[in-house]
């Protein structure tokens, strides 16, 4: 009993020292989103490339829609765009862009330079949109299902391995879930 | 030669001085009142700036942080009080903005933790220092440990 009794600070070291350990490999910039499961946030914003035209969520098409967060000043944004480009071909969701605190003509010329796989990016110079999605920083990317609710966030740029990794099996796994209901519904 | 150094700390002096006068944000924003902008600063030191995540907004010069200092001025103008504005901001960005985190499930043993452990300390201590009773040196001696003590103190 008493000999165990002197191992208890040893133990609590290695258990601290465990602890403190996995913090190293934490990345701390990995946050929950506070936004998944919530309804995207209502936003009347103009697009990139018309300065009349006022853009809502009501302009979403149908289906599952990608958002994501992008801006000329965003040396990581330049390095997706190809990616983008590649993954707006698909006909299983849309990706729309949201071009965060950026100069109207720069974000203009950035894509009619580099291709557009927008189906329209709303112009947030003033951070209203990004900051009711809880944005940090650009490059983001928002999963958005049928109903409009947010399914995912992700912060950094897209590549194919993240893709096939992060999104690819939300996506699957939305598609078998709206696929599900309709068939329900149809029963009824 | 000595010239050449003195050069050196001149850009030195300069590259420091101009970073110190970087460092800190300058916002211009009119407050109506002097205990709004009390509340605008209080609540800037108090929110975290979610990009830099080891400063708080009012010393951030990251855009979010600009763009997160304008929503705190707007809300304050538009009259909402303190609770909604941290409200709000622990609704997008979650509970890791707040630099003094609320008393909830998740955060008892970082609220109480220290009192816990303060108290553990305080048992431990109790028990070693009970441990070793005085009873010892308060019993009376046998016969023969006297007459002993006698005989010892007669001889000196």
């Amino acid at each position: 009993m008493g000999k165990l009794i002197r191992l208890i600070p040893l133990i609590l070291f290695i258990a601290l020292g465990a602890i403190l350990f996995r913090g190293l490999s934490l990345n701390p910039t990995e946050l929950p989103s506070a936004l998944i499961g919530k309804k995207f946030p209502e936003f009347a914003l103009t697009s990139v490339l018309s300065q009349s035209q006022i853009m809502t969520t009501a302009d979403f098409k149908p289906g599952i829609k990608l958002v994501n967060v992008w801006g000329t000043w965003c040396p990581s944004c330049r390095y997706e765009h190809e990616y983008l480009n590649k993954l707006s071909k698909t006909n299983r969701f849309t990706i729309y862009g949201l071009n965060y605190d950026d100069e109207r003509e720069d974000a203009a010329q950035w894509l009619t330079k580099l291709g557009n796989p927008y189906q329209f990016s709303a112009f947030d110079e003033e951070g209203k949109l990004s900051v009711n999605l809880g944005v940090y920083a650009a490059p983001e990317t928002f999963v958005v299902d049928h109903s409009n609710i947010i399914r995912k966030r992700y912060a950094g740029p897209l590549t194919p391995e993240i893709w096939q990794s992060e999104f690819e099996p939300l996506i699957t796994q939305i598609e078998a879930d709206f696929l599900a209901s309709t068939r329900h519904k149809g029963n009824q | 030669m000595f010239s050449k150094y003195a050069v050196i700390a001149l850009i030195a002096t300069v590259t420091i001085f101009s970073s110190s006068i970087l460092a800190a944000p300058v916002d211009t924003y009119v407050f109506k009142d002097k205990v709004t902008e009390n509340r605008f600063n209080s609540l800037n030191k108090e929110l975290r700036c979610p990009k830099c995540q080891n400063q708080n907004l009012a010393d951030s010069n990251s855009p979010i942080a600009g763009d997160l200092r304008r929503e705190v001025y707007d809300m304050l103008q538009a009259g909402k009080a303190d609770m909604e504005i941290v409200d709000f901001m622990v609704s997008r960005y979650g509970e890791f903005v707040l630099y003094r985190p609320r008393v909830n499930s998740l955060t008892y043993i970082l609220w109480y933790g220290p009192a816990g452990l303060l108290f553990i300390g305080a048992i431990v201590v109790v028990l070693i220092l009970r441990r070793k009773p005085v009873k010892n040196a308060q019993k009376p001696l046998s016969t023969d440990q006297k007459d002993k003590l006698d005989q010892i103190l007669k001889n000196k």
